[in-house]
């Protein structure tokens, strides 16, 4: 019986199903049917079997789940009917693949119907286990599929073969097995069986290299034979497409023979004489000529070299990439990549092509020939190449652009000849499609200026030129605030012309329009944002005259939603209005960039050390014992945008404010600090850039260096890591107004410093609530390894101390002698103060600064106070 | 090795889904979804090749039908462009002037061309006379 012709009800379905006006009418109308279609499932119904399989297929096919017919295939496979068997084979296709447990129950129908009697029903198996044989399956029943290669019917030994190629994919175990029936396939003249049993040969070339040299050894010759015969064979009705010979054994015929050929010269010299006929005789005004041709070029540039062929096929190539066809020069792009291996100079000839293609409408194409320039370009090329692209990156598609920004920045960055040229070039790119620029490339480009110390001045303006009329491009913006932030008045002084520029008169008040806009601009986000506002502050101390309008645009982001740029302003703007003495040192310009440790970290070999900065001020409890882990350059480095942004930019503020003085720390600091001692931020922060010895990096010194040029200011730092202390229990909430707290605590208070002489400053050494220690050294003549130091002690309390003792601790390399101290008691509130001379000896004087660990201990009221420290931040020569 | 083969209307309805490696249900509607947004809007002049993930889809389209197939980034486009038309031919020629229509009420046959056709994801017969010839055997079992 017939499901299909007798009873009409599949057609019915398929008919109500496509009346149905919306997905609604159509969804219940299957569920109705599958309610059917399970309760004939329930009844074990047997006449309709079939037919309900059919219906669950096409539902499957709608994209319904179908799973409750699983069973259903099964017992249709186990029935005796080849109509019955045929639904149920094809079900088990359609609905089951091989990872469904169910299959495991279908192995021994399959086995039983690999020895069938009926051929067809033959057939129907090595169908199925063909596209659904799991592992165990290959394993079961890979001995009959290996007799059905000999069977008396070449569509059983077409198809045997093909199951072959899915056993030995999935156990590669069974492969030699195969070796010797698919090499007797090779021989046959049946197309079907030829043509898959070629395909079997390559196959098992792929998983055995004992296959591999079998059939390089045995049929070699005969392969070349029959690719002979058949390119020779004259006009065959069956098999003819354009006027070849079934070009799709063409085809399987030279992959087989590349992968015998490649890596052997004597199979590679057996084909030479046939790869050059088929390459010359084989027209190509079709695209089944072109098929065949295009499987023949690769198989040159794999085999052996000849190097008449490769002549032969790159000319082929060039032929086929000026074809007005767009699917051969897609494929001709494709094997030039591959020719590249062989023959670049071939390629580059084509260059010009290439590029063309790279500017074709067809995304496919584009891909295809960008991919294939980026692998052309080279030093000599590079300049005419990159001009190209960027011109087209002006009005090539928004999705290709992603793309070409990515191959462009990587090209000017491998190949750039000169700092000023990859300076233009990122220029170019960024005002075009900033907005597709990756993070890490903005990043590189900043420090490459940042390394260009003759060009700063021809970059800003540069920069500000471009970011007058690109001011959508975010990572333009980026840079270019950056840049004007840094190098602001070179933008307005016009330092460092070079030759080619044109003048430009920029005031201090454009400077400052610029980093407004970004600043006021609704799509900027976050980090543009930040970034500008640090530009502001810095601007404001390199353009005095604009300092009150700056501090006007900071004021009103006083009040901005997001929590990072308000409390930036809060505190810019306290900087601004209170500190006036430390403003020009807190926004030096930063040092130069390190190039090596940047890409190091590029690269992934450092840790990504910003995020110990960047959470420092979150972490107040704990964050002071965090051993510094991170090198100075790392802190100081632009990448924090690679942790969340809203910590980021402050992180890269504070380091920037604090980074440039905090060189006399440099003593080993990874022995942490005890808890209590100082838990303010600023300390925090402080003894995190402090650096392990071990870890200086080149970058060390560039910062080293440019602070001595600040001494003053850095005396005054230092001061500021030893004010007040907060409570260890503090919240972050309260960071902000810490913060402030130290500032304003410090404003008022220059440092006395003149009376120590200008050798060495004093030094606010330890300070709590309660307590101040001050520093004061002097060296003994020729005498430069011992230190004096007179340390003074003074009571922030109104209570008296007594029984006060002071203790210092010192590592293996300094040696210290402490004298008796004046007094045993500490009157209150300042009135009067106890002094204690030290004497250290540095036995690494001008290698390692000091460091000294201190525990003040006193009774109060009768009650017993213990205070610790550690001083990290002695001066540096000492 | 032809990964899968989709047969889809302009709207994106699938009449025909075979697939040779093993995908979940989810997975098979997503890569019918995507596939047709691939190739649907593309112009006739553009390559009959899409990249689509780590493979590519050879495509061509028949009146409002188009025949997909995907395959590995490797293997030869023209030729399963050549494929996918003696595909076609076949059903054109079992079905004597084939339409959207045959296919859907059909669909079981056109599985079963296809599993003469192709199997294991690979080209089993090349003979359009031999898959016709054989089809008419199978029917007269039936």
């Amino acid at each position: 019986m017939n499901p299909f012709s007798s009873g009409t009800r599949l057609r019915d379905m398929i008919r109500a199903i496509r009346a149905c006006k919306t997905a609604a009418e159509e969804r219940a109308v299957v569920r109705k049917e599958c309610a059917a279609i399970r309760a004939a499932i329930n009844e074990n119904d047997q006449d309709y079997r079939h037919r309900n399989l059919a219906k669950l297929m096409f539902i499957q096919m709608l994209g319904y789940p179908t799973h409750f017919g699983q069973m259903e295939c099964l017992k249709l496979i186990a029935s005796s009917g080849f109509p019955e068997k045929r639904i149920g084979y094809l079900g088990l296709m359609l609905l089951l693949d091989e990872r469904q447990e169910v299959l495991m129950l279908v192995t021994n129908s399959l086995k039983q119907d690999l020895n069938h009697s009926n051929q067809y029903i033959v057939g129907l198996a090595l169908c199925a286990l063909g596209n659904i044989c799991s592992a165990e399956m290959a394993r079961d029943l890979a001995p009959e599929v290996e007799r059905l290669l000999q069977f008396r019917d070449p569509n059983i030994r077409k198809k045997a073969a093909l199951c072959s190629i899915r056993i030995i994919k999935k156990v590669p175990d069974l492969a030699e097995n195969f070796i010797n029936p698919a090499a007797s396939l090779l021989k046959e003249k049946h197309h079907g069986v030829l043509i898959t049993g070629v395909q079997l040969c390559t196959d098992l070339c792929k998983v055995s290299s004992e296959a591999l040299e079998y059939f390089r050894k045995k049929c070699t010759d005969g392969l070349v034979k029959t690719l002979r015969d058949i390119a020779n064979s004259p006009y065959a009705p069956e098999y003819d497409i354009a006027g070849i010979t079934d070009p799709f054994l063409h085809i399987r015929l030279l992959k087989l023979l590349r992968i015998l050929g490649q890596g052997d010269a004597d199979a590679s010299d057996c084909m030479n004489d046939i790869l050059a006929q088929v390459a010359t005789k084989t027209e190509s005004n079709k695209n089944a000529g072109n098929a065949i041709l295009y499987e023949c070029v690769e198989t040159i540039m794999s085999i052996e070299d000849n190097g008449g062929l490769r002549v032969l096929a790159i000319n082929i190539l060039g032929r086929f990439l000026s074809n007005r066809d767009n699917n051969i020069r897609y494929v001709a792009l494709n094997m030039l990549m591959k020719a590249m291996m062989v023959d670049a100079q071939a390629v580059q000839r084509h260059r010009a092509t290439i590029l063309e293609c790279v500017k074709d409408s067809d995304a496919s194409i584009q891909k295809r020939a960008l991919e294939l320039v980026y692998l052309l370009v080279n030093e000599n090329n590079v300049k005419p190449l990159t001009k190209e692209l960027i011109e087209y990156l002006e009005v090539s598609d928004q999705e290709f652009k992603g793309d070409l920004t990515a191959k462009i920045c990587s090209l000017v960055e491998k190949f750039s000849p000169e700092k000023i040229w990859y300076i233009d070039q990122m220029l170019k790119v960024l005002s075009e499609a900033g907005n597709f620029v990756k993070d890490e490339v903005w990043h590189a480009l900043i420090v490459v200026i940042s390394n260009a110390t003759d060009l700063h001045g021809y970059t800003v303006r540069a920069l500000y030129r471009a970011v007058q009329t690109s001011t959508e491009q975010e990572t333009l913006v980026r840079v270019a605030v950056w840049c004007i932030g840094e190098y602001g008045d070179m933008l307005v002084n016009d330092v460092g012309m070079l030759d080619i520029e044109d003048p430009i008169t920029v005031t201090e008040s454009d400077a400052v329009d610029a980093t407004e806009v970004a600043i006021k601009r609704h799509s900027s986000d976050l980090t543009t944002k930040a970034m500008a506002l640090i530009a502001l502050l810095k601007l404001s101390s390199r353009f005095p005259s604009c300092s009150e309008r700056i501090r006007d645009i900071i004021v009103q982001n006083k009040g901005n939603l997001v929590l990072e740029l308000q409390q930036r302003s809060i505190e810019f703007n306290c900087i601004l209005q209170k500190h006036q003495n430390i403003r020009s040192a807190l926004v030096e310009r930063m040092p130069v960039l390190d190039e090596a440790t940047f890409s190091g970290r590029r690269a992934g070999s450092l840790p990504a050390a910003v995020s110990t900065s960047t959470g420092a001020p979150r972490n107040l409890p704990n964050g002071i014992a965090k051993p510094a882990a991170a090198p100075i350059a790392d802190l100081l480095d632009l990448s924090s945008d690679d942790v969340p942004a809203p910590s980021s930019s402050g992180g890269d503020f504070l380091q920037d404010l604090l980074g440039v003085d905090l060189s006399p720390a440099s003593a080993p600091s990874g022995t942490s600090q005890p808890p209590k001692a100082g838990t303010d931020v600023l300390l925090d922060l402080l003894s995190l850039g402090t650096l392990p010895p071990a870890q200086s990096s080149s970058s060390t010194s560039d910062i080293l260096s440019s602070s001595q040029d600040n001494k003053a200011p850095l005396a005054n730092l230092n001061g500021l890591s030893s004010l007040p202390s907060l409570s260890p229990n503090a919240t972050s909430p309260a960071s902000a107004a810490s913060m402030m707290d130290l500032l304003d605590g410090f404003g008022p208070s220059p440092q006395n410093h003149e009376e120590n002489g200008p050798a060495y400053p004093s030094l606010v050494a330890y300070e709590s609530s309660s307590l101040r220690m001050t520093f004061n050294f002097s060296k003994q003549p020729g005498n430069p390894q011992t230190t004096l130091i007179q340390a003074t002690f003074t009571n922030l309390s109104p209570n008296v101390y007594n029984d006060f003792l002071f203790q210092a601790a010192v590592p293996k390399f300094l040696q210290l002698h402490l004298d008796p101290a004046s007094s045993n008691t500490l009157p209150a509130s300042g009135n009067g103060s106890i002094t204690q001379n030290l004497k250290v000896t540095n036995s690494q004087h001008g290698k390692k600064s000091l460091v000294m660990r201190i525990r003040i201990a006193y009774k109060m009221k009768n009650k017993e106070v213990l205070e610790e420290g550690q001083i990290s931040n002695f001066p540096r020569d000492l | 090795m032809i990964r899968f083969i989709l047969l889809q209307n302009r709207q994106g309805k699938t009449r025909l889904a075979k697939y040779y490696v093993p995908l979940e249900d989810s997975e098979k509607h997503k890569v019918e979804y995507e596939v047709h947004r691939l190739v649907v809007n593309r112009d006739p002049k553009f390559t009959n090749f899409v990249e689509f993930r780590t493979h590519k889809v050879i495509y061509r389209r028949y009146a409002g039908l188009f025949f997909s197939l995907c395959v590995d980034i490797t293997d030869n486009e023209l030729a399963y462009l050549e494929c996918i038309h003696l595909f076609v031919e076949i059903l054109d020629h079992f079905f004597s002037n084939v339409c959207e229509l045959d296919l859907v009420f059909n669909f079981h046959k056109v599985y079963l061309i296809l599993d003469e056709f192709i199997l294991a994801g690979e080209l089993q017969e090349t003979s359009k006379k031999a898959i016709i010839e054989r089809m008419g055997e199978l029917e007269k079992l039936e």
